[in-house]
């Protein structure tokens, strides 16, 4: 039988497929995006009173849309929290970090974001967060960098 | 529900889907802020990035391009070639053996007129995506076809490819930057069957 034409060495090369998505935020989540760009946060009050941060559109409960949305902190206690050793492409800060549940001052939830650390060390349950703003407005999320460790015990 | 869509005063937007705008969902109240224009969409990249390998046969038609040369491929027994062969005849089952090579002579069997370009290569819209059949082969490649007002593009059609120069050819199928008509009569849908 025959053999298949020789292809020397087989070709391997870098394929990289990405797109710009763009997408509409909604009245809820446009109004926490823009309060980033302000350097605020707010979260959104349930129909139980409780405060949810980073704000939802509708009740985790009863599923009614919710629209009173309140100012929270800058400032929160860590409630959760993993460290990060080995940093991924693409992930908020690029050398290593811990990956925290963030209650924000005013708030009754956590919110999951990262803490700029140099040693896991220095991150504990209850430790006091603040947040890190970027230093100039950029688009959505990117406004809140990161954590940062701040003075005191939550 | 509250005092209606926010979307009534996106005049930015483009698309808008339902009479109600996308969502019913209220309006909110917000705390007073420093004025900030409200966000009403993000930009959200999303990016994957592969290690690539075409495998033996895709590598050898990719060899062929950096030649200049569309080559197909043929298996033992067959008539079909298969360009750019998958290292097999799918309807024998046989792998491919004979290496032939098509073209650069080509016929456009189907194509789209394209109105939105997707990527940083695109050509100005409008221009014409097609489906292009190698003189000799069985099955079409992808191609743009350029050098012609989309409205006189048509089934049928003699095309040829536009190469890159040969310094700048590599194992890509990017070395055919297009295809461009050329003055010869058309192909009948007749003969197009089975090649679409």
């Amino acid at each position: 039988m025959a053999e298949s034409p020789d292809a020397g060495e087989i070709l391997r090369a870098p394929l990289t497929i990405g797109y710009d998505f763009q997408r509409t935020t909604g009245p809820v989540i446009g109004a926490f995006f823009t309060a980033l760009a302000e350097r605020r946060m707010l979260g959104i009050r349930d129909t139980g009173g409780r405060v949810v941060c980073p704000p939802v559109e509708y009740d985790p409960e009863s599923g009614e849309p919710l629209t009173d949305m309140v100012e929270v902190g800058t400032e929160g206690t860590v409630r959760s929290w993993s460290w990060v050793s080995r940093v991924r492409e693409g992930q908020p800060l690029a050398t290593p970090h811990a990956l925290a549940l963030i209650q924000l001052d005013g708030a009754d939830t956590s919110m999951l974001h990262v803490i700029d650390a140099a040693d896991p060390s220095e991150v504990s349950t209850g430790a006091r967060v603040r947040v890190r703003w970027a230093p100039e407005s950029v688009d959505g999320f990117g406004n809140l960098v990161c954590f940062e460790l701040a003075e005191g015990k939550g | 529900m509250g005092s209606g869509p926010t979307f009534a005063q996106d005049a930015d937007r483009s698309v808008s889907a339902m009479p109600e705008g996308l969502w019913g969902q209220p309006e909110v109240n917000v705390p007073d802020g420093g004025g900030t224009e409200q966000v009403r969409r993000v930009t959200v990249p999303a990016t994957m990035v592969y290690d690539y390998t075409p495998g033996a046969a895709p590598t050898r038609f990719l060899r062929g391009l950096q030649e200049g040369r569309i080559l197909g491929e043929r298996a033992e027994g067959g008539t079909d070639v298969y360009v750019p062969s998958r290292g097999m005849d799918p309807v024998l089952g046989r792998a491919t053996t004979e290496s032939v090579e098509v073209g650069p002579k080509a016929t456009i069997t189907t194509f789209c007129v394209v109105h939105i370009g997707f990527g940083e290569n695109a050509p100005p819209p409008p221009f014409v995506s097609a489906l292009i059949l190698p003189d000799g082969a069985a099955v079409s490649l992808y191609g743009t076809v350029l050098g012609i007002d989309h409205t006189e593009v048509r089934i049928g059609m003699r095309v040829r490819p536009v190469w890159k120069d040969p310094a700048e050819r590599t194992t890509s199928f990017e070395n055919i930057t297009h295809w461009e008509p050329i003055d010869e009569p058309d192909v009948s849908a007749e003969e197009l069957k089975g090649h679409m």
